[in-house]
């Protein structure tokens, strides 16, 4: 069963992230759906920790890159350097060449800087000097960004962001949980200390799984009917692109098989829809990203079959 | 499913249903030793099924099953015909219940039951058959659909049942209405069947009338066009008797061969006469009818008979002047029969009628006389006359003084033939009752009565009623306000069974429908339908033609219907829809966005008591519609656990 995997995940995770369950689960959710996540919020709740959680208990190779407006492309993917003893240029990776990049404060870069991790996403492979070299498998980046300090940073745009398969927020932890954090251990000491509980194949095994589970015709009709929504919604500046709805039917399936189901409900759809709609759509007024509010109505208005 | 499989309680108990309501009409008519028979190897298998019992041996079945054809053979004589058929059916069925080891025998047996509902008609086409097969049916219906899904509760299977029924309603209109029709039943009855019909006989002796004053049965019933005569008016003309013997009154000679002379006199009254079947040729009328009725050749004493005895439920239109004279210039030779006695019996009534003729050869003046003599004499008008000897009238009229009608009519008859009048009895019904619900005045066989006529010179035959002397209010008001509070009364005539009453009027005029429109629907009504909906000559093959046309056109319609459901919804959304309907009932209505497994937590916490329940269906729902499995098996057992939830 391969979603006793995601189980095993989520379970150690969450003793290290207290109170976010929820938020975990998506992310897993995204990870499982090969698309790469965009995380938004205030520093220090928790972002690059949760990064890092994932990727040590999947046993991915880990990589953190700060960004900063003097980043540069080749910062990321890697230079070729000439070698004097082989008389040829050699090319040094960079760090982009993990399995789990974390793209922190992603708006801090020039757009230059950005697209290059964009389309190394995209394309699961960067080039250099017209030499193609591949991403390792699986390859997921996480990115932050900051949404309240805008001064001097350059947002994603929007074709940008299309390539975030999901957006997550995760807010400040409940009182219990905040608590549990204040008087516990170290969480950086915790995860020193945590091994995989999944090996990097059985995260393939998942999202192949992932591939396979059932999504009935009557399912499209509803996730068409979604879509379909966003386009005629007077409240909103452009509807989801069919990549989206793609998007939003492989994060709907990555859920159901984390419900250990084979098939996909429309409750799976309506889970991810905020976090997968989000980021791509914009009020029609100001220009804004939807507020959650809007997507909520979004959902009510299209009647389940 | 298999056929081999044991059937459960719950299909035996509907076969046992069946079976019994099936059977239990039967009764009537079957040999009573059948009918213990059938009766205890029915108890039997109830028995079998409480103590859940061993099946019997099929060699003792079979051993019953011979006892019972031979048992057949010694009581008919014969396998042919309906009476032993229908009675080794009977048999057979409540053997094969015995038997029932599968459910294999379970179809046979309702197979057996729904021909002997059809058997049933046979021997009686009332409406309570029609309702007691309708309800065998249902009953067989719901047994054949307990084979597919036992474990529905029983309301469902009714509900199911009923609906089967009720979608064959329009063929079976288009068969009754359109199927080409012959006079008479279909299958030919042997004679003898009509053996048992009760009524009036040709002849009188005392103690014959007063035998129908108990039965309730319906002699005919009337519906006058405009106003009913009034009560004392209502004699309906039966038999005329003229020749005595000294204890029986029996018809005289009466010929048809040319109707008397008859003048219309005095009011009219025009009414439908609906005679029930009492297997006798003469036919009942308003005294006096006029001559003229299509159907039925008149009588030289004023009376209408059919050229057969009548077998089947008959409707006259016919005509009556109550107050019209008749006989004015009667034969000499009728007359003559009309003051013939024989020599010997009942001296002291000769000498009576000597007396009462004394001095005077006036027949109207000895006509009074006599009847002054009746009201003197005390007589009592009572059902349970004492038995009488040789000179049965002298004990009558000298001894016992206690009689019914025939009595009365007898002993004045006599009387006034002694003293040289010409006299005779009318048998036949005197009043009836009027339907409150229908309207129409219903004759029963306990409304039978004798009267006499007298014949006058110049006013012709004359009715006089002799009981109407003793006994006023028979005539006016009917049987029970006549007779002494003591007697033994039929149940119904009562005054104290009046709510009774009333349910019997409903029921008689509900009945009476039925005669009229199901089974008065006979050739002609068939031909007067068609020519009104346009075919001018119909004959079979239009018949056929329009019934193979309507039932294929409905056929069609039926399958555009089912596809068009079908296109529409599909079981599984159906049944969906049904659940959130019965639980938007109880108030926890599904919001349109709303997935099923939110609903099916929804519910969970509105209906703590279902939680397991209502979740459980939610999910199943939910697996089916949206996962890869599309087993109609799970499909049907989802229906069916909807179909059954019950919140309450």
């Amino acid at each position: 069963m391969p979603h006793r995997h995601a189980i095993r995940v989520l379970e150690a995770a969450n003793c290290i992230i207290l109170g976010k369950e929820r938020e975990l689960r998506l992310a897993l959710t995204c990870l499982i759906a090969r698309g790469h996540l965009l995380i938004e919020d205030v520093p220090g709740v928790g972002k690059t920790t949760l990064a890092h959680v994932i990727a040590r208990l999947s046993g991915l190779q880990f990589q953190r890159i700060q960004f900063t407006s003097d980043l540069l492309p080749a910062d990321i993917i890697g230079v070729s350097i000439f070698d004097r003893d082989a008389t040829t240029f050699r090319f040094h990776p960079g760090p982009v060449f993990a399995q789990l990049i974390l793209a922190d404060e992603i708006n801090r870069a020039t757009p230059k800087t950005q697209s290059a991790l964009l389309e190394a996403m995209e394309e699961h492979q960067v080039t250099a000097d017209a030499e193609t070299h591949v991403l390792p498998e699986p390859f997921f980046v996480i990115a932050t960004q900051n949404p309240s300090h805008q001064i001097g940073t350059f947002p994603l745009p929007e074709s940008q962001l299309d390539r975030f398969l999901m957006r997550i927020r995760l807010g400040y932890p409940d009182r219990s949980a905040e608590r549990a954090l204040l008087m516990g251990e170290d969480r950086r000491e915790l995860l020193e200390r945590q091994n995989a509980v999944i090996r990097p194949e059985d995260l393939l095994t998942l999202q192949r799984a992932a591939h396979g589970v059932t999504v009935a015709e009557r399912l499209v009709d509803y996730v068409q009917a979604l879509l379909g929504s966003t386009r005629h919604s007077p409240e909103l500046a452009g509807g989801l692109s069919p990549r989206a709805g793609l998007g939003l039917i492989g994060a709907a399936r990555a859920w159901a098989l984390i419900d250990g189901r084979d098939h996909v409900l429309p409750e799976d759809v309506q889970t991810v829809f905020p976090h997968v709609a989000g980021h791509r759509l914009h009020a029609a007024g100001d220009g804004r990203s939807a507020p959650p509010e809007l997507l909520a109505q979004l959902v009510r208005d299209v009647a389940v079959a | 499913m298999s056929d081999a499989r044991a059937p459960s309680v719950v299909q035996q108990l509907w076969l046992l249903a069946t079976t019994t309501t099936t059977l239990a009409p039967h009764a009537t008519h079957l040999p009573a030793w059948l009918t213990a028979v059938c009766a205890s190897l029915l108890g039997l298998r109830v028995l079998l099924s409480w103590r859940r019992g061993k099946v019997p041996h099929q060699a003792l079945i079979l051993l019953i099953a011979v006892a019972a054809g031979v048992g057949v053979k010694i009581d008919f004589g014969h396998f042919f015909g309906k009476d032993p058929g229908v009675a080794l059916l009977a048999v057979l069925l409540c053997l094969k219940l015995l038997e029932g080891r599968s459910t294999r025998d379970i179809r046979a047996a309702i197979l057996l039951s729904l021909f002997l509902q059809l058997g049933l008609f046979f021997y009686d086409q009332t409406l309570a058959i029609a309702g007691l097969a309708l309800t065998g049916a249902l009953l067989a219906t719901i047994t054949l659909l307990s084979l597919q899904d036992e474990n529905a509760p029983p309301v469902a299977q009714l509900r199911t049942g009923a609906v089967l029924l009720a979608q064959g309603l329009p063929f079976m209109l288009i068969l009754f209405v359109l199927f080409p029709r012959v006079q008479g039943p279909l299958w030919g009855l042997p004679a003898d069947a009509y053996s048992g019909m009760s009524g009036l006989s040709d002849s009188m002796t005392p103690g014959s009338i007063s035998q129908l004053g108990l039965s309730d049965a319906i002699a005919f019933r009337v519906e006058f066009h405009g106003s009913p005569p009034p009560p004392t008016q209502r004699y309906w003309r039966g038999p005329v008797l003229t020749s005595f013997d000294g204890r029986t009154w029996r018809t005289g000679r009466f010929t048809t061969a040319a109707e008397p002379a008859y003048v219309p006199a005095g009011p009219a009254y025009d009414y439908g006469l609906t005679l029930e079947p009492h297997n006798q040729n003469w036919l009942l009328a308003l005294d006096f009818p006029p001559p003229g009725v299509p159907q039925a050749r008149y009588t030289s004493d004023y009376r209408l008979v059919a050229n057969a005895p009548v077998r089947t439920r008959a409707r006259f239109n016919l005509r009556a002047y109550p107050t019209t004279a008749v006989g004015v210039d009667e034969n000499r030779d009728v007359l003559t029969d009309a003051v013939r006695l024989p020599a010997t019996f009942n001296p002291r009534s000769r000498a009576l009628a000597r007396d009462l003729a004394t001095g005077t050869p006036s027949h109207d003046l000895i006509l009074a006389r006599t009847i002054e003599h009746l009201r003197r004499s005390d007589l009592t008008y009572t059902l349970n006359p004492p038995l009488l000897g040789t000179h049965a009238i002298d004990e009558f009229l000298f001894d016992t003084r206690r009689g019914f009608c025939e009595h009365f009519a007898s002993a004045f008859v006599f009387v006034m033939r002694a003293a040289g009048v010409p006299a005779r009895v009318v048998t036949g019904y005197q009043g009836g009752e009027i339907n409150p619900i229908d309207r129409t005045l219903v004759v029963r066989q306990s409304d039978a009565h004798a009267w006499a006529e007298v014949w006058l010179a110049g006013r012709g035959w004359t009715r006089i009623d002799p009981t109407a002397v003793a006994a006023p209010r028979r005539i006016e008001s009917g049987l029970a306000a006549a007779l002494p509070e003591w007697e033994a009364l039929p149940f119904m005539m009562r005054p104290s069974f009046s709510w009774l009453r009333d349910l019997r009027h409903h029921w008689e005029a509900l009945s009476n429908t039925w005669n009229i429109w199901v089974l008065g629907y006979n050739p002609d009504r068939q031909q007067d339908l068609l020519k009104r909906i346009g075919f001018s000559r119909p004959d079979w093959r239009t018949l056929g033609l329009l019934l193979g046309l309507s039932a294929g056109i409905l056929t069609l319609l039926l399958f555009i219907w089912a596809f068009a459901l079908r296109q529409q919804r599909d079981p599984l959304d159906r049944a969906w829809s049904s659940f959130c309907r019965k639980l938007a009932r109880h108030g926890a209505a599904r919001h349109p966005w709303e997935g099923p497994v939110d609903y099916g937590k929804r519910l969970a916490m509105t209906f703590p008591r279902h939680a397991a329940r209502l979740k459980d269906i939610a999910g199943r729902y939910a697996r089916l519609r949206y996962g890869s499995s599309t087993d109609d098996r799970h499909v049907r057992d989802l229906v069916q656990c909807i179909r059954r939830l019950n919140l309450k």
